[in-house]
């Protein structure tokens, strides 16, 4: 029950920090911020792999399976493009 | 798992990927944060590895390896246009693995004693796990352009919609206190996916960006209540800062189209009939000669000619994209003609509206592709009070976003919406497609004041030929 108690207090501290966080990120990097946010969402990847810790029959290995190939390309998937549109933004030199 | 190094390393991996976010203030160190983030993660996977056991570890490398590919792949392949898509695939893989993970631990917490509240969360994160996975993937193809992006409502949506959500809640109730809960929940996950698309079909149009930061926070939700169930602080903590971050930017955008959550996913403002009633504003041209739309029509050698006149003697331009431009292909068109004015020694900058795009901030990225100045990207509140001293307002493809309507007429679909004030510029030139009104259904009065020329036609080719004649 502590375990509980404590995950909640994760849970709820979490939100509010994020929140604060979050709220001061300026508009201009609402997508890029999304879209880490994105991958971050797939730590969900922990849980995946998680599920083999255990002995399991054959559907929940292809579950198992499958989870793992989802969180990997969504947290991989959401860094890679998280980065490609960071690069995009720069400032210009002058123009001559 | 409880004992105090491993504390520690949560702690601090938690601390690496919130510093993550906190770079995200400006964008210059922004990369760094996406990096410490994604470091962060790593060193999550690497704990867990690490700390635990395991069957079958080739399976899990084989997995890694077929989802990872397949990511970098992807996300080298997509171009900023299809970003929105393919950030609404993803929060679907991520909703995929939150409902997969809470079904073989409840399956397996049958037989093991478990808390109520773990085993609700457990519910609670396959229910969300499986509606945001068909939510996104409905949002994914109407942003791809697979599916009709116009909202699709049912005969009685609303109560359709409380139907399937009461039967969901019904199911789980009912294999919550069953001994064998792996058909039932099999029910409960395809119950859940029609729930995700009865709700996100609805929603369409300039209403994706919406949609797409709620199913960025139900993703979130998801993977916090998987962390609840298989006790796993980290998937908490994780899952709590998306949840926040996709509530946060839900907000924004409610806010920048002036319309409460419930509105939108309601889409009460579809049978909008009422006439717009003008306070202040008086519509200069004469009712009859309005009623003739010039649908996709070039424009006139007249307005053409005029158009360019003021963009030569112009001093100070705002530009002001919207979706349309993308659509047309003419970023790079509009931004070649923006250095064209800089070189000629005019001021030039882009004013962003919080929804221009289909996604929170989806101008800006689609802008810094086209090669700007990220310094040059304004925001609307920020520009609008320069609008008065403004020479030249250049609006490109965009409708409702400038539309002096929603300040001055009231009981329209738009009012109270804040805009970009392009009506108080010196003159204003719109190119866009044609006259018709924007995904609000409401006229747009700039169009016919005097000071304004309008130009019709596609965008690229109309920028191009100002580009040219300049």
């Amino acid at each position: 029950m502590t375990d509980l108690l404590t995950l909640l207090f994760v849970f709820a501290a979490s939100f509010v920090v994020g929140y604060f966080l979050i709220s001061r990120v300026p508009p201009l990097l609402h997508t890029p911020l999304m879209s880490m946010t994105n991958a971050i969402s797939a730590v969900t990847i922990l849980g995946a792999v998680l599920i083999f810790s255990v002995e399991l029959g054959f559907y929940q290995k292809l579950l198992g399976m499958t989870a793992v190939i989802m969180a990997t390309f969504n947290v991989v998937g959401g860094f890679v493009i998280t980065d490609r549109m960071l690069r995009l933004f720069k400032k210009k030199t002058p123009l001559p | 798992m409880n004992t105090w190094p491993s504390l520690l390393i949560d702690l601090l991996i938690i601390c690496l990927f919130l510093g993550g976010i906190s770079l995200f203030y400006r964008p210059k160190q922004a990369r760094t944060g996406n990096l410490m983030a994604a470091c962060a993660i790593l060193a999550a996977f690497v704990a867990v590895l690490l700390r635990n056991p395991f069957e079958d570890p080739a399976l899990i490398v084989i997995a890694v390896v077929l989802g990872g590919g397949t990511g970098w792949l992807v996300a080298r392949a997509v171009n900023m246009i299809q970003i929105p898509a393919m950030v609404a695939f993803q929060h679907g893989a991520g909703g995929i693995a939150a409902f997969l993970i809470s079904f073989v631990e409840l399956v397996r917490a049958s037989s093991i004693p478990t808390s109520v509240v773990g085993e609700v969360s457990g519910f609670l994160g396959l229910i969300l796990g499986a509606a945001t996975f068909s939510g996104s993937m409905v949002a994914s193809g109407k942003l791809a352009n697979l599916l009709n992006q116009k909202p699709v409502t049912l005969k009685g949506h609303s109560l359709w919609l409380l139907a399937i959500a009461l039967a969901v809640v019904l199911v789980a109730v009912i294999t919550g206190l069953s001994g064998d809960p792996a058909y039932p929940l099999v029910v409960l996950i395809g119950l859940s996916m029609v729930l995700g698309v009865v709700f996100s079909i609805r929603i369409g149009g300039a209403d994706m960006p919406i949609l797409i930061s709620f199913l960025n926070a139900t993703a979130g939700l998801a993977a916090a209540f998987c962390g609840i169930i298989i006790q796993n602080r980290l998937l908490v903590a994780c899952g709590a800062t998306v949840a926040a971050s996709g509530s946060i930017l839900t907000h924004v955008m409610c806010r920048a189209i002036n319309r409460g959550l419930t509105k939108v996913f309601v889409g009460i403002q579809q049978q909008e009939s009422k006439e717009p009633k003008h306070l202040f504003f008086e519509a200069p041209a004469s009712e009859g000669a309005e009623s003739e739309p010039v649908v996709g029509g070039s424009p006139t050698e007249d307005g053409f000619g005029r158009a360019l006149g003021a963009a030569r003697d112009a001093g100070r331009v705002i530009v002001i994209p919207g979706y349309g431009m993308a659509l047309a292909q003419a970023q790079f068109k509009v931004v070649e003609l923006a250095q064209a004015l800089e070189r000629m020694g005019k001021e030039v900058r882009f004013a962003i509206h919080p929804v221009a795009g289909r996604m929170p901030g989806h101008m800006n990225v689609l802008l810094a592709e086209a090669d700007v100045d990220y310094e040059k990207l304004v925001e609307m509140d920020d520009i609008n009070p320069e609008f008065k001293e403004v020479d030249l307002a250049l609006v490109v493809g965009a409708c409702d976003v400038v539309n002096p309507a929603a300040i001055d007429s009231e009981g329209t679909p738009l009012s109270g919406m804040p805009v970009l004030m392009a009506h108080e510029a010196k003159t204003v030139v719109v190119c866009n497609l044609d006259e018709k009104p924007g995904y609000s259904g409401v006229e747009n009065p700039l169009y016919r004041m005097d000071k304004t020329i309008c130009l019709f036609g596609d965008a690229r080719e109309t920028v191009s030929r100002l580009l040219e004649a300049l």
